[in-house]
């Protein structure tokens, strides 16, 4: 398949969390549009890597690179992580303020 | 080095010992008592300057050095004192005039309060001091420190009286006009160390040193040195402070007219008259500058009616002739002249000082006459000193003029004819001033024809000393033509000016000559003197203006209005544009714009920070795709 078709799927993905994370009040959503961005790259670095890998193969001259697939997992991970603690947070944030609109976050403001 | 002259220090340091104990005392000090130590230091200052001129005579010259005074890299400037002929001689006219004006002082300021008394002696000390330190000195350096001295002291001495406005601000005026001459003294200083490494006179003042300098060299430190001497002495076009100097107390115009202060420049020329004889342009200035002096100053003397203006302006074109002689080349006749000028200068400005005391402060002339009944002392001493000043032999400034309108002529008969002329309005001025004085009918209200009195010893026994120098100092300078080898002061100077006598190959005038020049300056000055003696003996209060060159001169050539609308009022103008414009408007206008701008734009800033996360975020995007905007497209 053509590496064009992965780069403009991620494109998508990336600029739909883009959007979202600017228009979108509640919270959640936001996460998820941040999750999205990093999924969009995510796939893009798979996409890469396999296109190199083909072209490797081609060649015949060096073996299969299998670095950005395994960056991949390492975002995974640190994904993993960074949703535990955002959500821990959005939870006080409820506690706080009976809501997850994150407009109520502009108190530090005054 | 030598022994015996290693105790000059002496000299100087008595009369600042006395500043110091007067000035610091004051409160204390009677005024029996200050004014006695104020005269006594300069007495002691005598007897020892008296010692040393004798050692002098007997040969005993040379310079002596006490310590380093600046000491970096090759420069060395040593803190010594020089002990010549030619310093022997003014330490004699200083002390000894000095210590008469002290002792006359001390009659005369009786009516100030005793702190004020003693912060007058102090002063001056401290002047007799600076002087001394001025002519001892053995380098430029050191005679810097003492030509700044008498410019300080000077405007003390003049603003004395500082609660007038005006006489504070003819102090701030002889100081500033000084600063201006001194300016050039100190270039010429550094110039002497740029290209010889030295400023000691020894050193640099020798035909082998001289070598080192080129002819530019010489003219330029020569006119420099010019600059500084026409500040001190009051020539062209610095003179306007010294008629000003008038505002402080008489006997403090005596020692800058007589002993100290004006003889400055005349002592640094004299002092530095190789370099003047290798500079033929130099000369040709100095002469020049001496004779308009000359010249103008006689011609406002002509029109003053207060007595002491007309002693200054005097005392100006006096010190013109002593130029006049620098740039002739005759420099024995300069210092003759300034020996005698001492003498009857100090007695004119003591016997004026006389008048004014028994005339309880007045001094307008118009309104005296006929004092010749109540002060007999004071009269013949007077007389005498116009004798002298005139030039009517055998007063001893006949010897010193002669010599110098002789040597005038042998370098050119224009510079004898001016010089003949000044001579003659000298001449007409002073006896005028005599006439109006003391002859004729008094002129002044009854309470002060009542008050009229001969001044008490203290200060007529001074006036006697001074008439019999007047009379009999010229005999020092007999000139060749009467009698031979009659000059001794010529032949004891001698050494002084071997060099620039050797470089200056005098020729000497034939004997018919010289009594035909003589004859003429002595007719001419007793022609004046007898015009002015008929006019004004039986003068009577006028009121009519004085029209055309009369009101100019009574006006004194309007230089000072000149010197205002040409120096000051533009300078005021200047400084109000950089005050008004440039300061307030502009470094005002880019300090406060500055503050303003920032003011300004940060409270427009201020609404990016609005608090709302989304916004934040925007601007993120936003920046990072201008970023990626940047790196790939441009």
């Amino acid at each position: 398949m053509d590496i064009k078709a992965y780069i403009a799927l991620s494109l998508i993905l990336f600029c739909t969390g883009i959007v979202g994370v600017l228009v979108r009040r509640n919270a959640i959503i936001i996460f998820m549009c941040i999750e999205l961005m990093l999924n969009s790259v995510n796939l893009l670095l798979v996409a890469f890597s396999k296109m190199h890998a083909v072209s490797a193969a081609a060649k015949a001259s060096s073996t299969f690179a299998a670095d950005a697939q395994i960056f991949v997992f390492f975002i995974m991970v640190v994904a993993a992580a960074e949703v535990s603690v955002g959500l821990a947070i959005i939870v006080m944030l409820y506690r706080n303020t009976h809501s997850i609109d994150i407009n109520f976050l502009n108190r530090l403001k005054n | 080095m030598n022994n015996a002259l290693q105790i000059s220090w002496l000299i100087p340091i008595l009369p600042l010992i006395g500043f110091l104990i007067n000035g610091l005392g004051r409160k204390q000090l009677s005024k029996s008592a200050s004014g006695f130590l104020g005269s006594a230091v300069v007495l002691a200052s005598f007897c020892l300057s008296l010692w040393v001129f004798f050692q002098v005579l007997s040969g005993n010259t040379g310079t002596v050095q006490y310590f380093d005074f600046i000491h970096v890299g090759k420069l060395n400037i040593p803190f010594g004192f020089k002990i010549d002929q030619l310093s022997a001689l003014f330490l004699l006219i200083i002390t000894g005039i000095g210590f008469l004006i002290h002792v006359y002082s001390i009659s005369y300021m009786h009516e100030e309060s005793s702190a004020d008394f003693a912060k007058y002696f102090s002063f001056m000390n401290l002047f007799v001091f600076s002087m001394l330190l001025l002519v001892m000195a053995e380098n430029y350096v050191v005679m810097y420190i003492g030509w700044e001295g008498v410019g300080i002291c000077s405007y003390f001495l003049i603003g004395y009286w500082f609660k007038n406005k005006d006489y504070t601000d003819a102090g701030k005026k002889a100081f500033i006009m000084n600063r201006i001459g001194d300016l050039g003294f100190l270039l010429a200083a550094f110039w002497f160390i740029a290209k010889t490494g030295s400023v000691s006179f020894d050193k640099v003042l020798t035909p082998e040193a001289v070598k080192l300098l080129s002819n530019f060299d010489i003219t330029a430190i020569t006119l420099l040195l010019l600059v500084g001497a026409t500040g001190k002495s009051a020539q062209i076009p610095l003179f306007t402070w010294l008629p000003d100097a008038m505002a402080g107390p008489t006997p403090v115009s005596a020692l800058i007219h007589a002993a100290t202060m004006v003889t400055a420049g005349v002592y640094m020329i004299a002092r530095t008259n190789l370099l003047y004889s290798l500079s033929p342009i130099s000369q040709s200035v100095v002469a020049i500058v001496g004779l308009v002096t000359a010249v103008l100053a006689a011609t406002i003397a002509l029109k003053q009616n207060d007595i002491k203006k007309v002693l200054a302006y005097s005392t100006v074109s006096q010190l013109g002739y002593m130029f006049l002689a620098l740039g002739v080349g005759a420099y024995t006749g300069a210092i003759f002249h300034v020996m005698t000028h001492a003498f009857f200068k100090a007695l004119l400005f003591l016997g004026a000082g006389s008048v004014i005391h028994a005339m309880s402060g007045q001094q307008d002339m118009r309104y005296m006459g006929g004092l010749k009944k109540n002060m007999p002392i004071t009269h013949i001493t007077f007389l005498l000193a116009c004798f002298a000043i005139a030039g009517i032999p055998p007063f001893s400034g006949f010897f010193s003029k002669d010599e110098i309108l002789a040597a005038a002529f042998s370098r050119s008969p224009i510079l004898w004819v001016v010089g003949v002329l000044t001579a003659v309005m000298t001449a007409f001025y002073m006896f005028r001033l005599y006439a109006m004085t003391f002859r004729g009918n008094f002129r002044g209200t009854t309470e002060q024809e009542h008050h009229l009195h001969e001044s008490p010893s203290a200060m007529t026994v001074p006036l006697i000393i001074l008439a019999i120098l007047s009379v009999v100092g010229g005999f020092v300078g007999i000139p060749e033509v009467f009698t031979a080898n009659g000059h001794q002061l010529n032949n004891f100077l001698e050494p002084v000016f071997r060099e620039s006598n050797k470089i200056l190959a005098v020729h000497p005038l034939s004997h018919t000559t010289e009594y035909t020049l003589m004859a003429v300056s002595v007719v001419g000055a007793l022609i004046g003197l007898w015009v002015a003696w008929r006019k004004f003996s039986a003068y009577q209060i006028s009121t009519a203006p004085e029209t055309g060159l009369g009101k100019i001169l009574a006006n004194k050539w309007y230089v000072d209005e000149l010197y205002n609308a040409v120096i000051t009022r533009p300078m005021h103008a200047f400084g109000d544009f950089l005050g008004n414009v440039v300061d307030k408007k502009g470094i005002d206008g880019i300090v406060n714009g500055i503050g303003k701008f920032v003011n300004y734009g940060s409270r427009q800033v201020r609404w990016l920070q609005s608090g709302q996360v989304g916004a934040y975020i925007l601007l993120m995007v936003l920046g990072i795709l201008g970023l990626f905007i940047i790196q790939l497209f441009l």
